[in-house]
């Protein structure tokens, strides 16, 4: 490949929220020449077509906004996600950040230089600093595993926002919504919208962590999706309850909704070192990933928290990023990893930061397997407890629960892994 | 170039005598088209005709797409020779037309000591076929070359020309220098019953009746019932269905070479196989079902490939998958081709091509050729057809996205849709606009890769429907 050479300051790839946020932040710090690149003919990220509220609000919960479909109070609150994309566009332009859509970042040509395709051709873009904000996606039917044919219907809650908020796309006439997340209720919503009839909305987890608004729409739990069928077209949904009992729902729609996962196929193919649990860069509290001047921000990290959060990163990742512009940056290679053990499913950030710094928020974010009330959480180092709290309110799969980092400064930089453990 | 590609309404060869084509070939997967390919290049009117709406969408569109040196071929059948024959053909073929291969080469692993004796004896058996450049190799040169294999590998035969091609691009090279060559194909055109008289076959199909001349059964799963049209009762069509996994693009440096089992009693086994688009496929399966529908994949299929898969490359199973898809064979029970020419009949029947078939299918199209000559067809001098490139969608090779130049002479080339795959917007408005065009998403995917990825349409799949839905409604 040829191409033009090129060098910045700042290279942000991924103009969601936690891009946008790095980028207007930075660029208003006056870092120099800030450039966020964007695959996507238009910025904004996945909140462009989410068209429910709670995006921006006060308590900034869009998560739980997500499911405008249940009625949540914190709905009324904040925008809708096209507006909160355009505002999160807007103020990056503001600040002087450089936004280009439709160039895609393909590879890397050194350790912070990227090869990008646009339609003004090929660039290798080399950058003091590379932050890394590709966000996530749902898996796939392919990728759960979900056997039987393969006909038109399925969709990710992602590709039905799209078909129907964007495109404007015909979807079906019955549908049934697999998953029992906030974006699931969004998938119901968009059903809605889109005047489809939504049949049922299954899940495998014996209790659900949110309820439905619609009292009409049967809430199947404990039930798990053995097979699609049909031919030209989806004729049914299979399933195997926990009793064993099995159904089938007719319909011609199914939406697979949650189980996000990080898009980390630059990171990857940068070398930099993942985390077993979040598939996601290790990473630190000061969002260094175990590659030299690459930092991540987002849901790239920790798949998946609602865009207040990402946007919350995409700022704090400024004083590491300006530390190491300006040559005050800790030295690398203090950071321990920590690990968690099951029924723990991941902790984010998973690498300590330098000199004990803290995440932000002064927590930990960790995901759960399964139902814990009231989890004791244990953190330990080679055998010694640095740390033991309960919690006061149930752990839940599907929704993050935080750690306090008061014990961030006891660990030790010359021992090994820190373990979180939870009962 | 006149181009005849119809998907509805009444069949008219334009200008024949009385409306009757010369030869008819009924099913367009990799055998039928290169069958209508070779009649291409005569003055002939040729149909090639398909029960589905694009060609290649039966057993061809989903197999574990290996161009076979035929190295374990039954020594002295059919098979092998058209496997041997077809290679050769099928891989300079591919170099002309730009149809993706990669000689990756195959390293049959033995896990236990009665496969590693299993090795000279089919070194031998390769030699028979002639092929003489395949080796046995010691546990740690296998281990140098393939560092992933799970732990108990004893050895390995090395069969170095062992090599992956696009499926997909194959049979559409074909048909698209078939059409070009003057070719009509009629698609959605399902054939129900056959009448033959003194000169003339008259197919009743679901677009109406079609009259030839000349018939070439070559109807995959389906070429024992259209026999039958023909009053034989020879061979029987069971569907032997095979599912298999396709890995994310990311598992692609866990796999060097086509990872085959030794051959045991229960068949070929289940491989692992890098693929031209730079996955890793794990498969196939080998259920003998009596459902020639039954495409569907199975929570056991699954499981046991996942089994297998772990003990072959363990580090395979962390990553993510891509696909999950199943295929069925025609298998016949009888262990070679079922080709067969009925002189009175003016007609070949092309049966039982299983998954050589699209190694083969080149050298099947000249077999059939002169098998149609000997029932009574002249089809006079043949001619050289245009030059035929087809767009490149190997991994391994400068695709558009990649293509300084292209891009610059044309901006769409640099704006992609698809991001998984990489897929320009000028390619998928080439592919729209093709000589055979695709009449579904699927199809259009089998013609780019667009929405073939990690992501499966989370992130394309709504801008790729729309471009399909604003080009063909």
């Amino acid at each position: 490949m040829t191409g033009k050479a090129r060098e910045v300051d700042v290279l942000i790839v991924g103009a969601g929220p936690a891009g946008l946020a790095a980028g207007a932040e930075l660029a208003a710090a006056g870092a120099g020449r800030v450039e966020i690149l964007e695959r996507e003919q238009e910025a904004g990220g996945i909140p462009r077509h989410c068209h429910h509220g709670g995006f921006g609000g006060r308590v900034d919960r869009s998560a739980y906004a997500w499911a405008s479909a249940t009625g949540s109070t914190y709905a009324r609150r904040g925008t809708t996600g096209p507006s909160y994309a355009r505002r999160s566009v807007a103020a990056a332009a503001a600040a002087g950040a450089a936004l280009r859509t439709g160039v895609t970042a393909t590879g890397w040509a050194g350790p912070r230089t990227l090869e990008t395709t646009g339609p003004a051709g090929l660039e290798r873009i080399t950058a003091r600093a590379v932050i890394l904000a590709t966000g996530a996606r749902e898996r796939p039917r392919g990728a759960r595993l979900i056997p039987g044919t393969r006909p038109p219907g399925v969709y990710t809650t992602g590709e039905l926002q799209q078909a129907v908020h964007l495109y404007g796309q015909r979807i079906g006439t019955r549908a049934v919504v697999v998953g029992d997340e906030p974006v699931s209720h969004a998938a119901a919503a968009t059903l809605h919208a889109a005047g489809v009839h939504l049949v049922a909305v299954v899940t495998d987890r014996t209790a659900p962590a949110l309820r439905l608004r619609n009292p009409r729409v049967p809430l199947l739990t404990g039930a798990t999706v053995t097979e699609l069928m049909g031919r030209t077209r989806l004729s049914g949904v299979a399933l195997r309850h926990d009793d064993g009992r099995t159904t089938t729902l007719r319909c011609d729609t199914v939406v697979l909704t949650g189980d996000f996962v990080p898009d980390h196929e630059l990171a990857r193919r940068g070398g930099i070192l993942l985390d077993p649990g979040t598939r996601g860069p290790a990473y630190d509290a000061a969002h260094r990933t175990s590659l030299p001047g690459v930092f991540a921000v987002g849901n790239l990290l920790h798949a998946v928290e609602h865009a207040g959060y990402a946007a919350q990163e995409g700022r704090a990742v400024a004083v590491p990023v300006l530390h190491r512009l300006a040559g005050t940056e800790e030295p690398a290679g203090g950071g321990r990893r920590i690990v968690v053990d099951a029924p723990l499913r991941w902790i984010a950030p998973n690498v300590t930061g330098p000199d004990g710094t803290r995440p932000q928020g002064d927590r930990f974010v960790l995901r759960t397997e399964r139902r814990l009330p009231r989890p004791l959480l244990v953190v330990s180092q080679d055998g010694r407890e640095l740390h033991r709290q309960r919690l006061r309110a149930a752990a839940v799969p599907g929704r993050p629960f935080h750690l306090p980092a008061d014990w961030a400064d006891r660990v030790d930089r010359d021992g090994t892994a820190v373990r979180i453990t939870a009962r | 170039m006149t181009v005849t590609l119809t998907t509805a309404g009444p069949l008219h060869p334009d200008g024949g005598a009385e409306g009757t084509y010369d030869v008819t070939v009924v099913g367009a997967g990799v055998v039928g088209a290169a069958v209508a390919r070779e009649l291409a290049r005569h003055r002939l009117r040729t149909a090639l005709i398909d029960a589905a709406d694009d060609i290649g969408d039966g057993t061809s569109k989903a197999n574990t797409a290996i161009l076979h040196t035929g190295f374990d071929a039954v020594p002295g059948s059919l098979e092998a020779r058209l496997v041997r024959e077809g290679r050769d053909l099928l891989a300079a073929y591919a170099t002309e037309t730009g149809i993706p291969v990669e000689r990756v080469g195959a390293l049959l692993v033995a896990w236990d000591e009665d496969q590693l004796a299993a090795l000279p004896g089919l070194r031998d058996k390769a030699a028979r076929n002639g092929y003489h450049a395949s080796r046995i190799i010691d546990a740690e040169e296998l281990r140098a070359r393939e560092p992933h294999l799970g732990p108990g590998a004893l050895g390995a035969l090395d069969v170095p020309d062992e090599s992956i091609i696009c499926p997909w691009t194959t049979p559409l090279a074909f048909a698209t220098q078939a059409v070009r060559g003057g070719v009509h194909l009629h698609l959605n055109c399902r054939v129900l019953d056959i009448t033959t008289d003194a000169d003339t076959h008259t197919l009743t199909t679901s677009r109406g009746p079609l009259r030839t001349r000349f018939l070439v059964n070559a109807a995959g799963l389906h070429a024992d019932e259209v026999d039958r049209l023909l009053g034989h009762d020879v061979f029987t069509v069971t569907p032997r269905r095979g599912q298999l996994v396709v890995f994310d693009k990311l598992a692609r440096p866990l796999v060097s070479h086509i990872l085959l089992p030794v051959p045991g009693p229960a068949g070929k086994g289940v491989l692992v196989a890098p693929t031209v688009f730079g996955n890793v496929l794990l498969g196939p399966t080998a259920e003998e079902l009596d459902d020639k529908t039954a495409t569907g994949s199975t929570a056991d299929g699954i499981r046991f490939l996942r089994e297998k898969g772990r003990r072959i490359v363990p580090a395979l199973l962390d990553e993510e998958v891509t696909a999950v898809y199943a295929g069925l064979r025609a298998a016949t029970g009888q262990e070679d081709y079922r080709i067969q020419e009925y002189p009175g009949l003016r007609y070949v029947a092309v049966g039982g091509i299983r998954s050589t078939g699209l190694t083969a299918s080149m050298a099947i199209g000249r077999h059939v050729m002169e098998l149609l000559t000997a029932v009574g067809l002249d089809p006079g001098e043949p001619h050289d057809l245009p030059p035929l490139t087809m767009p490149g969608l190997g991994e391994a090779f400068t695709r558009p996205y990649r293509d300084a130049a292209l891009i610059a002479g044309d901006p769409a080339y640099g704006t992609l849709v698809c991001h998984c795959e990489q897929v320009s917007l000028g390619e998928i408005r080439d592919a729209l606009a093709s000589t055979i065009p695709p009449h579904s998403p699927d199809g259009l995917r089998r013609r780019t890769r667009a929405r073939g990825g990690r992501c499966q349409g989370f992130y394309c799949g709504a801008a790729v429907r729309a471009l399909f839905e604003e080009e063909r409604p």
